[in-house]
């Protein structure tokens, strides 16, 4: 586990509105963290993606979000939580072009893509937790594999 | 505790009749406080005037007893003139709780008034009387920060509707040629309005080429790609070519991550290379004048 920098944040995802906020929120984080512009424009996105999800799918939740700290690199973790009906299927969800709800179908899979790290938690009927974590070097951090 | 904070029928009577006899008094003591003072600077009779009928709604709630009722009738006449107050506060750069605080400083003033009408102002009834205005002027507190919400809301629903109407011109760039600069947040709304005020310019302006620039679009997920890919497909149907422009090396770059296919819309970095495109599709050749261009050096 990473030592956080700062104290994590709690946003409320429960309408188009709020999606907005969260994205300016993370561009914000991100930014002072020392993202680069890609990185960023990424990482925005995909929170974009995963938000979208977690209102459409999830009917509305929020998303905690983290600075990090491993050793001299700067992260950042986003976990976007809901209490939906859950994914049932994981490996249909993330195979692109597959969608439930009239999108592209490339939220979940496009967003995996977008960060260097996406792990997804959901149990039927339970909800669902959707982790990405990125870190501002563009490499992952040394010890990102110890959770 | 209850007892001692309860404000019997009659000491509310009683602060009624104070505030009537004694409102010449404090409208013209309250017509100096900053509230007062700041908002009505066009003369002091002005201001001690809307002093008075604040007073007068205010010995009206006390008369009918409802000191702490925010919704009590008596507050109906000044509540207009209240958020007017509260307005030009905020116009002026104060926060909410400052003019709450503004409001908490009227009850110095009336007070001291009240103390004098005592022979011993340390005794019970005095107290109660004291407790009573406190309570009230509380009350007018709470009135005044409710219509400073509703105006805030109000102003932000408005602003919304603006917001939906004005960020979508469509510019006519050329004969046939037409363009959307699109700027913010592209959500379902705001790309319907998009779509119907391009496929109406399509029409009216008779256009072949139609430029949907990004520039301004801060963040293009599969969402916004979707919307894009949906105007273009209309305004195909209407026999016009889109042309999606304003692409950023950022933006290019998380569209192939996305895995958004975009092969079948033709595409530019800049609006000016779009409509350079567009130009040169129709056989149209822009140069520089004879005379601008042939000075050698």
């Amino acid at each position: 586990m990473h030592a956080p920098l700062a104290p994590t944040t709690h946003l409320p995802i429960g309408s188009d509105a709020d999606l907005a906020w969260v994205r300016q929120q993370v561009r914000k984080t991100a930014t002072d963290l020392g993202f680069g512009l890609i990185q960023q424009t990424k990482l925005v996105t995909a929170t974009s993606e995963l938000a979208r999800n977690t209102l459409v799918h999830g009917g509305g939740g929020h998303v905690e979000v983290t600075p990090l700290r491993a050793g001299h690199v700067c992260g950042l973790r986003l976990s976007f939580v809901d209490a939906g009906p859950g994914i049932r299927d994981l490996d249909l969800a993330m195979t692109d072009g597959y969608t439930s709800g009239g999108g592209l179908g490339l939220g979940l899979s496009g967003a995996k893509r977008l960060v260097q790290e996406l792990i997804v938690d959901s149990c039927p009927g339970r909800g669902t937790t959707v982790t990405v974590t990125d870190w501002a070097s563009g490499l992952p951090a040394p010890r990102t594999g110890t959770r | 505790m209850a007892e001692q904070h309860d404000v019997t029928p009659e000491v509310a009577q009683e602060l009624g009749g104070f505030l009537e006899q004694r409102r010449e008094q404090i409208a013209q003591r309250w017509a100096d406080a900053a509230l007062f003072r700041t908002v009505f600077t066009v003369s002091r009779d002005e201001a001690v005037e809307a002093c008075k009928a604040v007073v007068d709604a205010l010995a009206d709630v006390a008369c009918s007893g409802r000191l702490e009722d925010i919704h009590a009738p008596g507050f109906d006449t000044v509540r207009e003139q209240l958020s007017r107050m509260a307005a030009t506060r905020a116009q002026a750069g104060f926060s909410p709780s400052q003019v709450a605080g503004e409001v908490a400083g009227l009850r110095q003033p009336a007070a001291a008034l009240l103390q004098a009408e005592f022979d011993d102002p340390r005794a019970e009834h005095a107290h109660a009387c004291a407790l009573a205005l406190t309570v009230l002027l509380g009350t007018l507190r709470l009135v005044v920060m409710e219509t400073t919400v509703n105006s805030g809301e109000a102003l932000i629903a408005r602003q919304r509707e603006q917001l939906l109407e004005v960020a979508t011109p469509v510019i006519k760039l050329w004969e046939n040629i037409v363009a959307v600069p699109l700027i913010g947040t592209l959500d379902s709304a705001r790309s319907q309005v998009v779509m119907e005020s391009l496929l109406e310019a399509i029409v009216h302006e008779r256009a072949r080429y139609a430029i949907l620039d990004i520039t301004g679009v801060p963040t293009v997920d599969s969402l916004v790609a979707q919307h894009l890919m949906k105007t273009v497909a209309a305004a195909r149907l209407m026999g016009a070519h889109c042309i999606v422009s304003g692409i950023r090396p950022a933006i290019a770059q998380t569209i192939v991550h996305l895995g958004i296919d975009l092969g079948t819309i033709t595409t530019r970095a800049g609006l000016a290379d779009a409509l350079a495109y567009a130009l040169g599709q129709q056989g149209i050749v822009v140069s520089p004048s004879p005379a601008a261009g042939a000075i050698p050096r």
